[in-house]
């Protein structure tokens, strides 16, 4: 005897069943006055370029939360293995999970093939992923490393294309970053003047894009050493007062004095002991 | 059951292009591809050196155009399916069965696909030869093009092609109805890649901006 059940097969990924539910109530919080919370977005300048002994990757240090900085140091440079760091835009969530996944799936990869990963690989796990999930996660990445090939960077974007390129911007100050590479980038730098070209970039971006902001972090990857520098610039100190503020008691005169006393009784009293222990 | 209509959230952020220039031309002997290098999102060029003429095997290449992260991830996957195909026979693998796999995939998806793939190569069982695989459909075809400038030279290409045209004559002609298309295109641009195969392997060049030839431009 075939019953019919009403069992939902849950497939995997994202459930959008709730979308509908969320327009709804967005209506109606508009219609008070208040808005929802947005969820925090690096809006970002992030930037890499590769140089004669490897690859200098950027990032400025301000994360958002609509138009309210929510970190002003949050640190967007991710470790990805010791010879592979990666910039990350977009979706803080999502860039911080997605280059951990990443990070430790290669580490098992790495220790089955027995070598050290190749920029190459991560590149191809990253975008396969995010294609998986066609754009939903939005994780925009700069991937930069040195491995036995040779120094590469890749530019990841949240659909699942990539780009490889010898100088690469990405995230809200992007435009701003590409300006300063497109001035003066040269195959072959030196290690002095590819730091100085991107920082440059990076405070491009802090100081022409609201998204952007605070210090600026760096990390150099060459054959056998990764200095991971931040901050490297703090272009933005906390300017130091003049002068103080605090008035003493007593320099505003008092002119009346009211008092009203608010004769609460007590209803219920709990107590809740804390194990401190 | 009537459907609420609800505005679609605005999470959705601008997914990356190549509003494109692509074509592949057969000539006595093989087949010459181009492609322009322009990708953009939205309204700006993320990558103005981006070669969309992507290897399937030796002497089988795709043209690129539409989603970069599609079109991408078709061309790597039918690489791999034609690697494991011609290690089983043993042979090198023939440009129908490289434009079957990516028609494959095509029309399998096609809902939630958007690009377009041009599969061009040389095998010994039909010389040259130029498959299209738009939505899932399978044609050979002497030539073809594709992407966002295609358009602006249907009337060119339909006009200027000839059968049985020299290698030199057919590289000619590629390169002339780029030029004209990423004139016209605001999507395409950069420079021009052109790929000419035949029996002896495939042959890779890229022609810079200003070595491009000069058509009507006052």
């Amino acid at each position: 005897m075939a019953s019919v059940s009403v069992c939902q097969y849950h497939s995997g990924g994202f459930s959008f069943e709730n979308c509908k539910r969320n327009a709804l109530l967005e209506a109606d919080i508009n219609k008070l006055g208040f808005s929802s919370p947005a969820a925090r977005k690096t809006g970002t300048t992030i930037c890499g370029v590769v140089y004669k002994d490897g690859v200098v990757l950027g990032a400025d240090t301000r994360a958002t939360e609509g138009m309210v900085v929510a970190d002003k140091n949050c640190s967007k440079i991710h470790y990805i293995s010791p010879n592979i760091y990666c910039c990350g835009a977009g979706t803080a969530a999502d860039t911080e999970m997605t280059t951990q996944i990443i990070s430790s799936n290669l580490e098992l990869h790495s220790l089955s093939t027995g070598r050290l990963p190749r920029v190459t690989t991560a590149n191809r796990m990253l975008k396969q992923m995010l294609f998986r999930y066609q754009g939903y996660i939005g994780a925009a990445l700069v991937l930069g490393g040195v491995d036995c090939n040779g120094p590469h960077l890749y530019s990841i974007y949240p659909h699942g294309s990539t780009d490889k390129l010898p100088y690469v911007t990405m995230g809200s100050g992007s435009l701003a970053a590409m300006a300063v590479f497109e001035d003066r980038y040269r195959p072959n730098m030196e290690e002095e003047e590819a730091k100085r070209l991107v920082r440059d970039a990076i405070a491009a971006g802090i100081f022409n894009d609201l998204g952007s902001g605070s210090n600026i972090d760096l990390c150099v990857i060459t054959k056998g050493n990764v200095d991971y520098l931040r901050p490297h610039d703090m272009a933005n100190k906390k300017g130091v007062r003049t002068g103080s503020y605090r008035y003493k008691h007593g320099t505003t005169g008092v002119l009346t004095k009211a008092v009203t006393p608010l004769n609460l009784e007590v209803v219920e009293e709990s107590v809740q002991t804390m194990d401190t222990s | 059951m009537s459907e609420e209509l609800f505005p679609e959230p605005e999470w959705l952020s601008e997914e990356v292009k190549t509003g494109t220039t692509i074509i592949a031309v057969t000539f006595d002997g093989g087949v010459v591809l181009g492609s322009d290098s322009r990708v953009s999102a939205g309204e700006s060029v993320v990558n103005r050196v981006m070669n969309k003429l992507s290897p399937l095997h030796d002497k089988i290449y795709c043209a690129l155009s539409g989603s970069a992260a599609d079109a991408q991830t078709i061309a790597e996957m039918v690489n791999y399916q034609l690697d494991v195909h011609s290690i089983e026979v043993e042979a090198d693998p023939l440009v129908c069965s490289a434009a079957t796999l990516v028609k494959n995939i095509s029309y399998k998806y096609k809902e939630e696909l958007s690009a377009h793939l041009i599969v061009a190569g040389w095998d010994k069982k039909k010389g040259g030869q130029v498959y299209a695989t738009l939505s899932g459909l399978l044609t050979r075809q002497p030539f073809a093009i594709g992407g966002s400038g295609s358009f602006y030279i249907n009337g060119f290409v339909d006009a200027e092609f000839r059968k049985n045209m020299t290698k030199r004559e057919c590289q000619e002609f590629v390169v002339n109805a780029l030029t004209l298309a990423m004139g016209r295109d605001g999507s395409s641009g950069g420079v021009a890649y052109v790929v000419t195969i035949d029996k002896d392997g495939a042959e890779e060049k890229c022609i810079l901006g200003n070595e491009l030839p000069k058509f009507f431009d006052e």
